[in-house]
This record gives C-alpha cells, structure tokens and sequence, in this order.
C-alpha cells in the first residue's frame, strides 16, 4: 500500500462525512440523528459530518422502511455516493420494517433496495446508540482499510461504554 | 446602447425542482418553483414519498395495535396521534377515563409541544442561518427530552396512552423534578423570545416574508399557528377542549395567543409565546394533578359508532375520525393531520416571494411530510388548486408506469 493510499485510507476513517436520507420513517429517527449531531453527545468530535449531497458522504444513514415510491430515488442516490461507500439502517423501520411490516406500499427494511453495512435498532435509537453504532462502523472501516484504530485518535483505544439508560445496543455489522 | 426606445427585459421562466433529497428538506417531498428572476411565481408541490398506507394496516390491527401504529405517523408529534386515538376509542365506547389519567395525558401533550415549538425554533434559526442559535435550542430542547423520558421511559415515541388511560403513572418524587426543569426552559424560552423579536439576524429575514393575509387564511383552511400567526382565532384547546384542558380552561388563565402580523416573524413570535404558555400549562398541570387511578378498564370489543376526535397538535388542528363495527378492529380510520389543512396557504404564501425565502416560507408551516401523503396540485396561472382524487391519481399512475416500467418482471 503506498503512501498516499495509506494516507487516504486514514483520512477516510477518521473523518466520515455521513450523509442523511429519509425513506419513508417517521421523522423520530431523524431527529434523534441530529440530536446525536448537537451539543449534548456531539459526533462531531469523532469527525463525523453531515453533509446535504450524496456526491460529498461517504455513509449514508437511512431512517424507515422503503416506500414504493422512494424506493427508485433511493437507488439512484445510492449509486451517485462515490466509492467506497456504506449504507447504515438507523431504527427498527429501516433494519426490518419495524410496526409497518406487512403495509401495502412498503418494502420493509433499506435491505430490500440497496446493500446495507450496518443496522442500528430501536425505536427510535436513543442517540447514544446511534454514536455507538457509528463508533463501531468507523471500527469495522479501520480494520477494513488496515488503519490500527490506536493511530486514529486517543478515544479508538477504548470503547465508550454504553451509558446505562440506553438499555441493550446491539449493533450488528454485517459482512461485506 | 444610446437607443431612447424603452426596452422590455422579460426574464425568462425557470423550474427548479427541489427534493425529494434536498439539504434544507429533512423529509422527502417535492417542490417544483417556477421562477422569473428572483421571484417565485408557481409552486408545485408533490408529495407522497412518505406514504407507507398507515389507514389501511390500521384497518387489520386491533385497537391496542394501532395506538403503537399510530404513534408512529410522526415521530415529532406521536403523543397527539396516540393521544387523538386513544381519545377516539373512548368516545366510540362512551367510556369516561379517570382523571388522574386526564391530566397525565393532557401533560404529555404539552410537554410534546413544547419539545415540537423547539424543535421547529432552532430549524427556522438554521434556516435563516443563524447556527448558533440551532444548536442553543437543540441543547435546551434536551431539558424537555429528558423530562418526557423520565415519565414514558423513551424520548421520542412516548407511547403512554391506552384505551382507558394512561399506561404510567407520575410518581410524586418526580413533580419536584419536572417542575425545575420546566423552570429552567422558561428562563431559556424568554431568552429565545428576546432573540427572536430582537436579534436582527433573524427579524430582518422573517420580517415581511411569506404574507398570509387573514382572509386567505380563512379562506384556504389554514389550522394552528399558521393561521394564528394571522389573526384566525382557531385553536381546539380553545374553542373546543377535551380531557383537563376543561378545567384550565376554566380557570381563565389562559388565552389564545394570536398575531396580527400575518408573516412568518407573526408565526414564529406566536411559536414561541405559545411554548411559554405551554410551561405554564404544564406547571398548572402539575399542580393541580388529582389521586386516583390511572386507568380504566375497556373491553376490547367497541360497540358499533361513528366519531370524531379533535386535539390540538402543535401543528394545528388533528381529526381523527373512526369507525367501529363491534369487533376490537376499527372498520375505518382516517387520519387528517394539520399539514395537509396548511399546503393550500402555503402555496399562496411563495407566491410572489423571493427564491431565497423558500426555506424558510416552507418551514414556516411546520411542514410534517410523515403525517400528510397526499398530492396537491397549485397551478398560478388561474390560481386553482387541484386536490387529485385518487381514482384520477391511479389512472395517471398506471399511464406513468406504462411508460417508465419499474421492475423487471
């Protein structure tokens, strides 16, 4: 690996500029992704952006269970994120349809339309279960970029505990 | 160019699409703004990304389901969903709830409002682009999450209500609690209320944008803030109370707070009094709580009957309207949620505006995609406006996939 490659790969880890899409959800989880984003829990400081274009993000965080009718759009804005690119199911709708399994215009969990990396459950996640489960993304992508997470930042080298409010995270990471 | 001849510049007309991705969008829907220049002079509004057919998986649940289903239309107003319908099945079985359980609701949907003006507060700041204050009012907004929390045990879906009551109690070591929470959002709301009517960052852009002359608001249906911010006395906690807004309101300490201004410094100043009134309403709430229990029990089967169950969401006026047939399954559900009374005002509020204001004209509204899924069509040309029916809609549907197949099959 040269090293300009090794520097990309690094870049890429330690900062991920996600990109937010609503699939059809019901707005719960959005507003716990932004509240991940503000002061309190602050992803930021692990270098996690959000940007407003596909064409900037390297994570895309989708919230709800695919409609129909956005399901097309989806795909296409998959496929305008640049390579290489990771798809997050933030919330029990996107993971698997969660209560509106069985509707007539939803395709039930991002799974169904495009390739998914990880999933977060819960309805919604609390938002520090949505910093956890970006925390052990940008782990998975350092093992997958070969980037010794200790090189990345002081706070790679121990994972945050989960506060005890949040009850049980499970964040499952699903092979590539 | 010394020619005396007076020269007609036309600009010429552009479409811009916006959405259904779009940075200043959080949810999916779209617009399509035809403009001459600066100036918007057609709004098109298609929306329906959101639609995942709620009613219709309502109609094969039981009651005790669809409060959770319901819940879940939106996630920023799921209190006053669950709370509507929960209300609806009490009045189809003609069952009185405790009062203790009353109070409990009406809490919920206060703090709900609350938490739901913040929200929209610190979106119509980043809107304007005045950062700073989004992320102040995010963090206050946590205060507000914390205390929803500390009742219903979730943040965001509270899913306290059932058919009967309420499913958790308020413990009295919790009131002391609550109450210094509340004390600590009033003095950041009054603060929020200064920057508001006198930080020039955001009065200068809200000032005299997105006109909604009182008879148009009348005229076009326009519910909540909307059309309190123009003057339309219409507020169902007002005019037609439920639950323990009875007794508040029977106190008379409280008014309907209304502006003249018709713009969207009009309806952002209402917002934010009315997150005032809602701290006091809530403190009210809280004191004035009885014993008693909690709920009541229903039996599962409703008794056939036709209602309408009205409430105050924090974005206007919510209709729930049920069907029950004698089963414990709803033979109809149909849900008219505040956005979809504000398109049709919103529509004549672009016209005529700059392009650079349609953020914030749009966010004005409170627009809630999840809860509305319809399609309206505004045409300026002879200012109609079209609600597609859905056999014409299903008709154009299938010309549509004709020519655009979507799945090989």
């Amino acid at each position: 690996m040269g090293f300009l490659k090794r520097l990309f790969n690094k870049a890429k880890v330690k900062s991920p500029w996600v990109f937010h899409f609503n699939s059809g959800s019901c707005n719960g989880c959005d507003i716990e992704i932004i509240a991940a984003l503000m002061p309190r829990l602050d992803l930021e400081r692990f270098g996690v952006k959000l940007v407003g274009s596909p064409r900037h993000a390297d994570i895309m965080l989708c919230t709800g269970p695919v409609t129909e009718q956005i399901k097309p759009r989806l795909q296409r804005i998959y496929e305008q994120m640049a390579e290489p690119k990771y798809v997050v199911a933030v919330g029990s709708c996107a993971c698997s349809g969660g209560v509106f399994r069985g509707a007539y215009n939803v395709l039930g969990g991002v799974d169904q339309a495009i390739p998914v990396t990880a999933y977060i459950p819960g309805c919604p996640p609390k938002p520090a279960a949505i910093t956890y489960g970006a925390y052990q993304l940008l782990r998975v992508l350092a093992d997958m970029m070969g980037v010794e997470p200790a090189q990345l930042a002081p706070e790679f080298e121990e994972p945050a505990p989960p506060s005890p409010e949040c009850g049980t995270i499970e964040t499952e990471v699903a092979e590539i | 160019m010394t020619s005396t001849e007076k020269r007609v510049v036309i600009p010429p007309r552009v479409s811009i699409p916006i959405g259904p991705q779009h940075p200043a969008l959080k949810e999916p829907g779209m617009f399509k703004l035809t403009i001459e220049g600066e100036y918007i002079v057609d709004a098109e509004v298609n929306i329906g990304y959101n639609h995942r057919g709620v009613e219709k998986l309502a109609e094969s649940n039981t009651h005790i389901q669809n409060l959770y289903l319901l819940a879940r239309i939106c996630g920023i107003c799921s209190a006053t969903h669950n709370g509507n319908y929960a209300q609806a099945v009490e009045f189809a079985a003609e069952v009185e709830i405790p009062e203790r359980a009353k109070y409990i609701r009406t809490l919920i949907w206060e703090l709900d409002r609350i938490h739901s003006h913040i929200l929209w507060l610190g979106v119509a700041f980043h809107e304007v682009g005045f950062d700073t204050a989004f992320m102040y009012t995010w963090r206050d907004r946590e205060v507000v999450m914390d205390m929803l929390e500390s009742i219903s045990g979730n943040r965001v879906h509270h899913d306290m209500n059932t058919v009967g009551g309420v499913r958790r109690n308020v413990p009295d070591e919790l009131v002391p609690r609550l109450l210094r929470g509340l004390d600590r959002l009033e003095e950041r709301m009054k603060y929020y209320r200064d920057v508001v009517i006198y930080e020039k960052t955001f009065w200068d852009r809200v000032a005299g944008v997105g006109i909604l002359e009182t008879d148009v608001a009348k005229r076009t249906g326009a519910v909540g803030p909307t059309a309190r911010g123009s003057n339309v006395p219409v507020d169902v906690r007002f005019n037609d109370p439920t639950q323990a807004y009875i007794p508040m309101m029977d106190t008379g300490d409280f008014e309907m707070v209304l502006s003249d201004r018709c713009d969207v410094a009009g309806r952002s100043v209402v917002r934010v009094v009315e997150t005032l009134q809602a701290i006091d309403m809530c403190r009210w709430l809280l004191q004035n709580m009885p014993d008693g229990p909690i709920r009541e029990r229903v039996r599962p089967r409703i008794q056939p009957n036709e209602v309408l169950a009205r409430h105050e969401a924090p974005r206007g006026e919510l209709i729930h309207y049920l069907v029950t047939n004698g089963t414990d399954k709803p033979e109809r559900i149909k849900v008219r949620a505040p956005t979809h009374a504000n398109w049709v005002s919103m529509a004549h509020t672009l016209r005529g505006n700059y392009l650079a204001d349609a953020p914030i004209i749009l966010a004005a509204i409170d627009p809630c995609y999840s809860c509305t899924d319809r399609v309206v069509i505004v045409d300026a040309e002879d200012d109609t406006m079209e609600l597609v029916p859905l056999d014409v809609m299903r008709v154009r549907a299938n010309k549509w996939y004709k020519m655009h197949p979507r799945r090989e099959e």
